[in-house]
């Protein structure tokens, strides 16, 4: 049976509109607590304009944001507000891991820092680096944007765990210009 | 700089001086170290409290105590700095406060305690400075592990199911 669908209609699923319209209107709570907090600063501003992503707009008040990105170390004092902070946003929310301090506690392997916040709030994106460069954070933010569009419901359901699970982009192999078959002239 | 050594030695008996890379140490008895840094504080000049801070000497070579109070003192207007040491043991870990003397003691003796766990008596307000309140070691003791006894890692986790 077909349907006569009329000029610039498209048909969608909803799960794919919500998806749609998240990834691209993410807005990151900056929880920076180092060196990567500047990093962070510099994607936002003009040289780098994360705004073409359209995740330009930070807000300081966690009940405002959707994303959050943790530039720095966490110290055991830190940690509970951290925590506080993930469980006052709103869902759906996202966390990117910013930096090797973030993920692993890089070179401060002391008493006092948590070494990688993913043992205590759940992580999507990790970003290597020391201070990672603003490229970096954009591709992470590509990537979760990917990942929001592609697992994205409207009830919720990407968030079991099992699913979460799949291949990142920037761990696929991406094709280099005349090597790769389809790029060779 | 001699000239305030040789004052204090009158005043309160055998201090033992000694210079390092043209900085000069007295050391005193635990029970004279009070009346030594107020008689500094009034009669020779010395107003400006730079730090206080400790050594823990745990295995160190030809050491004979376990912890070294460091005070070091400046006088704004002679222009002389003197570093005043005290050495402690356990289990009398104790030592008087210098808050009445200088103010800005407070929070330097608060993070004495916080990290070696030395009391100050008489101190205003003694408790952890930089430490999380329920935390119940010494961090900087050399007894304690660089990465802690587990402190670091007891924290609830927060998952998908549960924010």
């Amino acid at each position: 049976m077909a349907i006569d669908v009329p000029e610039n209609v498209v048909v969608s699923r909803l799960d794919e509109l919500a998806s749609w319209c998240r990834k691209n209107s993410l807005w990151p709570m900056p929880f920076a607590t180092a060196c990567c907090g500047i990093e962070l600063m510099a994607t936002g501003a003009s040289k780098h304009d994360l705004a073409r992503f359209g995740a330009e707009v930070m807000r300081f008040s966690p009940r405002q944001c959707d994303l959050m990105i943790v530039a720095g170390r966490v110290v055991m004092k830190m940690l509970p507000v951290l925590q506080r902070i993930w469980q006052q946003m709103h869902e759906p929310k996202w966390c990117i891991s910013m930096g090797a301090c973030a993920s692993t506690g890089g070179v401060f392997d002391t008493y006092c820092v948590v070494q990688g916040i993913d043992r205590f709030i759940p992580v999507d994106m990790y970003v290597p680096g020391c201070p990672p460069r603003p490229e970096q954070l954009i591709q992470a933010i590509i990537d979760l944007q990917d990942k929001i569009q592609h697992e994205g419901t409207l009830d919720g359901a990407e968030f079991d765990t099992a699913r979460r699970q799949q291949t990142k982009r920037a761990l696929i192999e991406l094709p280099i210009i005349g090597q790769s078959p389809q790029f060779t002239r | 700089m001699t000239d305030t050594v040789e004052r204090l030695k009158e005043r309160f008996g055998e201090l033992e001086p000694s210079e390092f890379r043209g900085q000069t140490r007295i050391a005193v008895p635990r029970d004279l170290v009070f009346e030594v840094l107020s008689t500094l504080h009034a009669d020779f000049g010395f107003d400006m409290l730079v730090d206080i801070t400790c050594v823990d000497y745990l295995n160190f070579r030809d050491a004979t105590d376990r912890f070294g109070m460091v005070y070091a003192l400046a006088g704004t207007e002679s222009g002389e700095r003197l570093i005043v040491r005290t050495f402690l043991n356990e289990p009398d870990l104790h030592v008087p406060s210098v808050v009445p003397l200088w103010e800005g003691a407070n929070w330097l003796e608060r993070e004495v305690f916080d990290m070696f766990g030395i009391e100050f008596d008489g101190h205003p307000d003694l408790r952890r400075i930089l430490m999380p309140e329920e935390f119940t070691a010494f961090p900087l003791r050399k007894d304690y592990p660089l990465q802690g006894r587990g402190e670091r890692h007891n924290f609830p986790t927060i998952t998908r199911g549960s924010a």
